[in-house]
């Protein structure tokens, strides 16, 4: 990998990582709403993960969606305006923390209820192929990478989307950010095969890989994109720790301050940073200064927030159809 | 103009919007190999090939979501969900996801998706002989479609592939061979419009899908008798059209409301809260409503045939109304 990426993947954990502390502030001081899942922890599997995609690959993501949006390049003024629930927001207001998307990114959104979205995703896999071989658009060659938590393993949904994925060979890349537990049910509670990627070893190729090292995760996501793209679907099984609650809201009663801090010398952005450090390819006075330049744009992101005017009431009722009755 | 089935009317239509349109395609359980379960699609693999039509796994919310996913992306999927009592394992992918795209994310992505599915019942018993008509027409974002007759069938399908917004098409086992005029022509039944098919000075009659025949028939029954019921034919049951239901209700200040489906919470409970709110300067009658016995269904012929309503119960809902009487709604 080039240096520039490093450094570049980097700032975006920087970037992911204020980004979540501004809004468990802004949450803090109610002005977000909702439930709101912080991606803090979990920063390198998003960035290197989405780095191995193109322009016209998909991506389809589940409710923690924050870390996925800014990696795949969505401004995070809409961002943070849409949490705010503002007319500026990614989905004017009307979606909130769990549905970021932008159709322009081939961002499809991030979905709330836990793995159906497994489901669209190969749907819109199969339509990728679809338009390839029915259509005779030759340019059709785009991979849908779906992220989905190891919470996500248990239901009919997985079965049904990773058998589908494989009877109809679709280019896809199932990735489970396995943070070890589903909401507040640790992963040797909720599943009988907790090493992930297993499941679903009947009917793909797939591994663990270690979602805490941005540049394992780039190659293996890499690996897995070239093979979706030619051969078929794929699973990947990121192994990563989510440092805050599920949500901002959580109380934790599942795990100990002990236990998280146990964790944090898997933080991947330390790790990052040191091995940046080590190589000579930064140095802790220009990782202040990418700290500070991320600070001073957060603050430009939150006042955009605060400026935007709240969606007109008759949004409401737009868009419930798109042809209005 | 050429008298065919509602089986032959659902066919021209998809066969019209698959030659016309390459973005259509058909999936759902067996109707491929099998040729189809009620015969809908019969011949489409011979006439489009294997990629336009497929069999799709027993598993309703993959193949559901299979769908809503390709028709995000810009294709017209038909799913057959083969019958109505399977489409509830779907109800998620149709409720939380194609229900809501549009809205949740700002009007970014469309859902142009078409579900069928018949309702119908034939000493099927209880998990087999449902009717869910009222779930789909809960959820805004969907529309909902629920033809009685050859004509609209054949209108509505076509009207429902065209549309931009995911539609439920609730079809019937127990009228797929009812025979009607149907134009050889390309046509659409607008979606959201009732259709008053009868006109009536003393009581009017509500339905849609299955018990349209039904109340046809009772219609004649009690012209014989000196009884003139009008005929509104709902089509649609979101978005709903009241307003024909309530022209003629204006005049005949009466109501039957023919519904199968049980009657608590249904259907028909909606259409009789309108009755009361939009048009209770004009009721002079309690509304009576017809559907199955709430019970779930039995097995046994005779058992099955007490507890589902036909052309009589329309009949006798309407003296019940003429007379005055208050209905009560058994439960237990």
């Amino acid at each position: 990998m080039e240096k520039q990426d490093l450094l570049a993947d980097y700032r975006t954990m920087v970037l992911i990582r204020s980004f979540e502390e501004h809004c468990q502030q802004q949450y803090t001081r109610a002005r977000i709403g909702g439930f709101l899942h912080l991606y803090v922890g979990q920063e390198a599997v998003a960035v290197g993960a989405i780095g191995a995609l193109k322009a016209q690959d998909h991506l389809v993501t589940h409710y923690r969606d924050h870390g996925h949006a800014l990696a795949r390049g969505l401004e995070p003024k809409p961002l943070m305006a849409e949490l705010f629930g503002r007319s500026t927001g990614t989905g004017k207001g009307k979606g909130g923390s769990m549905h970021f998307a932008d159709k322009n990114k081939n961002f499809w959104g991030g979905y709330a209820i836990v793995g159906a979205h497994l489901l669209l995703a190969m749907g819109i896999a199969y339509s990728i192929k679809y338009k390839r071989e029915v259509l005779g658009e030759a340019d059709q060659d785009g991979v849908v990478m779906c992220f989905f938590g190891d919470g996500a393993t248990n239901g009919g949904e997985f079965y049904e989307a990773v058998s589908m994925a494989a009877l109809y060979k679709l280019p896809i890349v199932f990735l489970c950010e396995n943070n070890e537990f589903a909401m507040g049910t640790p992963l040797s509670v909720h599943t009988s095969v907790t090493e992930i990627h297993k499941k679903a070893s009947p009917f793909m190729p797939g591994e663990r890989v270690n979602g805490n090292d941005v540049e394992e995760m780039r190659a293996r996501a890499l690996h897995a994109v070239n093979h979706a793209r030619t051969e078929g679907p794929y699973f990947l099984e990121a192994m990563t720790y989510r440092l805050r609650g599920h949500s901002a809201a959580d109380p934790q009663m599942y795990r100990t301050r002990d236990d998280i801090n146990a964790r944090r010398s898997g933080d991947p952005i330390a790790l990052l940073k040191q091995k940046l450090i080590d190589q000579n390819l930064l140095t802790e006075k220009q990782a202040k200064q990418i700290d500070k330049e991320v600070e001073k744009e957060m603050d430009a992101v939150v006042q955009f927030a605060e400026e935007s005017p709240a969606p007109d009431l008759s949004e409401a009722w737009t868009e419930i159809y798109s042809k209005p009755l | 103009m050429p008298v065919i089935t509602y089986s032959e009317a659902l066919r021209q239509a998809l066969r019209e919007a698959m030659t016309n349109d390459p973005r259509v395609f058909i999936i759902g359980e067996d109707v491929v190999h099998y040729d189809s379960a009620y015969g809908v699609t019969k011949g489409f693999l011979k006439e489009f090939g294997p990629e336009r039509i497929k069999d799709m796994p027993i598993a309703e919310a993959g193949y559901a979501g299979l769908g809503i996913g390709a028709a995000m992306n810009g294709l017209r999927p038909v799913v057959e969900m083969m019958t109505t009592n399977f489409a509830i394992l779907a109800l998620d992918m149709i409720i939380n996801h194609a229900a809501k795209l549009h809205y949740m994310f700002g009007g970014q992505f469309t859902c142009p998706i078409v579900f069928r599915m018949p309702n119908g019942y034939g000493q099927l018993s209880a998990t087999h002989s449902q009717a869910f008509d009222n779930y789909y027409a809960y959820m805004p974002g969907l529309k909902v479609v629920v033809p009685g007759t050859p004509y609209d069938a054949k209108g509505l399908m076509k009207a429902a592939i065209e549309d931009p917004d995911p539609v439920i098409f609730i079809e019937h086992t127990g009228i797929y061979n009812i025979k009607g005029e149907v134009p050889e022509e390309s046509y659409t039944v607008p979606i959201g419009k009732s259709n008053l098919l009868r006109d009536g000075k003393d009581v009017t009659i509500v339905g849609y899908g299955r018990m349209i025949p039904y109340c046809q028939q009772a219609v004649e029954t009690l012209a014989s008798e000196g009884i003139d019921a009008a005929l509104v034919d709902l089509r649609t049951i979101r978005p709903l059209d009241m307003e024909p239901v309530l022209e003629s209700f204006r005049k005949t200040n009466r109501a039957v409301i023919a519904t199968e489906e049980w009657t608590s919470v249904g259907v028909g409970s909606e259409i009789a809260a309108r009755l009361y709110t939009e048009g209770f300067d004009h009721l002079d009658a309690p509304i009576w409503r017809v559907g199955f016995d709430e019970v779930p269904m039995p097995y046994a012929k005779n058992l099955e045939a007490h507890v589902v309503p036909n052309a009589d119960s329309v009949i006798q809902a309407v003296k019940n109304v003429l007379a005055g009487k208050t209905q009560k709604i058994r439960q237990q």
